[in-house]
């Protein structure tokens, strides 16, 4: 069995029937215990005291930021390359879950920034990179909510994600160019596998991460369902209606 | 019960209250969301087989 | 290819076309903003690229929703569709078309208005160059927003809300070109970069506003 079975709404559903219990009580289970762990069980940092603890929400919530964009993208392509509906919908199911993960990222880093930056907000290439990305996100949901017939929708939206994909990386070097920044580097450079948190804080970090991701694959599969009921519906309606 | 937070509390708790609430609001808008298109759906296939 | 470019041209210039407003549009921003900053020359004269760029760019934005959309309405869009010229020239050519009518008069009245902002002296040159290369992409970036909203009614806004995010990497270029030129810095890599930019927008953009453009009409 190919994984492209699961292109079958039908097939889908079962699997997302079947595998949702399990993600919904790991997400649920990961962000609490890392949440918790990270904000009564771990020390202050020397510099940053008690501020260290926004962490656990920042960097999850960009991290996510990020990799629910390049799920759409990836969603897109399918759509685009091989008709897939379930991929579509669910592309169009990721992307208010983006956002939401990206604003958490911008807020945190803001009452973050405050007292350590003295600003809540400063033109520094990954502050504005992000606020570019969250523009994406709108457009993007705005022209799904545009365009009235959902295959054309799929369509649009889905080479506006390609393109978009093409100028946030653009952006992203330009921004780059433009403005040396105050952020410091990531604090988990995957290419390199080492990392620059100490032990205490980074497991608490990892759980919280898992526990990002996992609520974020959960929320995608249940909503990509919502998004199938509602297609379904309409088509249901359109032939009793046809009929009468 | 609270940890000491230091001279920082009001931003970490804020930091902390601002992203749960998003998060739950998302779930719980999605639970909504979806228990209705669910609903909406059932509906549909009711009437589908009434009608024939 | 050239029948369509005249006649977009010729309906361009014609009353009611909209070739002017979006000089004129460019001009009012330009006298606007030394009332909303102040008319502190020194201040003026750094900010004058930066708010030429952006004049350029929202006059551009202006003239975008009626690139496709009146063709749209009278049905001469879904004759190019069928048309024996392939889509991706036609579109070229409307941005073409575009470019000449609202960004070719904005790069020669750039000079005019940088003088009322105290551009400084060597600025000159930057910031037309850099217009000139710059709004070319503008033209074929609007072109595929246009192509992507063109279905749409009251598109217009969302127009906006698409076409402004891709615009960044061309504003930033651009205007740090004309910054850096007007300081009096090295100013040739933002140009180059620029460059770089309206020519890989003009070369991969027309195939992705056709693509979209033949999903919207299907």
């Amino acid at each position: 069995m190919s994984i492209w079975s699961y292109a079958n709404p039908v097939k889908f559903l079962a699997l997302s029937a079947r595998v949702q219990p399990v993600l919904w009580g790991a997400a649920g289970g990961c962000v609490c215990l890392g949440l918790i762990w990270g904000f009564f069980g771990t020390p202050d940092d020397a510099r940053q005291g008690s501020t260290v603890k926004i962490i656990y929400l920042h960097v999850p919530a960009a991290l996510m930021a990020i990799n629910a964009w390049f799920m759409m993208l990836v969603a897109s392509l399918i759509w685009l390359i091989r008709r897939h509906h379930v991929s579509a919908l669910a592309a169009k199911a990721a992307a208010p879950v983006g956002v939401v993960m990206t604003v958490i990222a911008l807020v945190t880093g803001a009452i973050w920034g405050q007292p350590m930056w003295g600003t809540w907000w400063a033109w520094d290439p990954r502050l504005t990179s992000f606020l570019i990305l969250f523009l994406f996100y709108l457009g993007y949901i705005a022209l799904w909510e545009a365009v009235e017939d959902p295959d054309t929708a799929a369509d649009l939206t889905s080479v506006l994600c390609l393109v978009g994909s093409v100028f946030a990386i653009l952006s992203r070097y330009a921004v780059n160019f433009w403005n040396q920044g105050l952020h410091q580097g990531t604090s988990v450079p995957v290419a390199t596998g080492g990392r620059t948190v100490a032990d205490v804080f980074w497991y608490p970090l990892l759980i919280s991460m898992v526990g990002f991701g996992l609520l974020f694959i959960a929320m995608v599969f249940y909503r990509t369902g919502t998004e199938i009921s509602l297609r379904r519906a309409a088509a249901l309606r359109a032939r009793s209606d046809g009929k009468a | 019960m609270l940890p000491e937070l230091g001279k920082y509390a009001a931003e970490v708790i804020s930091a902390y209250g601002v992203s749960i609430a998003m998060l739950l609001a998302l779930v719980v808008l999605t639970l909504r969301r979806g228990r209705r298109a669910r609903a909406t759906l059932r509906l549909a296939e009711q009437e589908a087989k009434r009608d024939g | 290819m050239k029948a369509l470019l005249q006649r977009d041209l010729r309906l361009a210039l014609r009353a009611g076309g909209g070739f002017g407003l979006a000089l004129a549009f460019f001009l009012i921003v330009v006298v606007l903003v030394p009332f909303s900053v102040g008319p502190e020359t020194d201040l003026l004269s750094t900010i004058a690229p930066g708010v030429l760029w952006l004049g350029a760019l929202l006059a551009c934005l202006l003239s975008l929703d009626r690139l496709l959309a009146l063709d749209f309405e009278d049905g001469t869009l879904d004759l190019l569709v069928t048309a024996p010229l392939p889509l991706e020239a036609a579109l070229s050519v409307k941005a073409l078309a575009h470019w000449v009518t609202t960004g070719l008069p904005l790069v020669l009245a750039a000079p005019v208005l940088g003088l009322m902002l105290n551009v400084p002296g060597g600025g000159y040159f930057w910031l037309v160059i850099s217009l000139a290369l710059g709004t070319p992409a503008l033209s074929v970036i609007g072109t595929f927003g246009a192509a992507l909203t063109v279905g749409i009614k009251r598109g217009g806004l969302l127009l906006s809300l698409l076409v402004l995010p891709l615009y960044v990497p061309t504003l930033i270029f651009g205007a740090e070109a004309a910054r850096r030129g007007a300081a009096g810095l090295e100013a040739s890599t933002p140009l180059l970069l620029l460059a770089g930019i309206t020519l890989a927008c003009v070369a991969c953009m027309p195939f992705a506003s056709a693509a979209v453009l033949r999903m919207g009409l299907k």
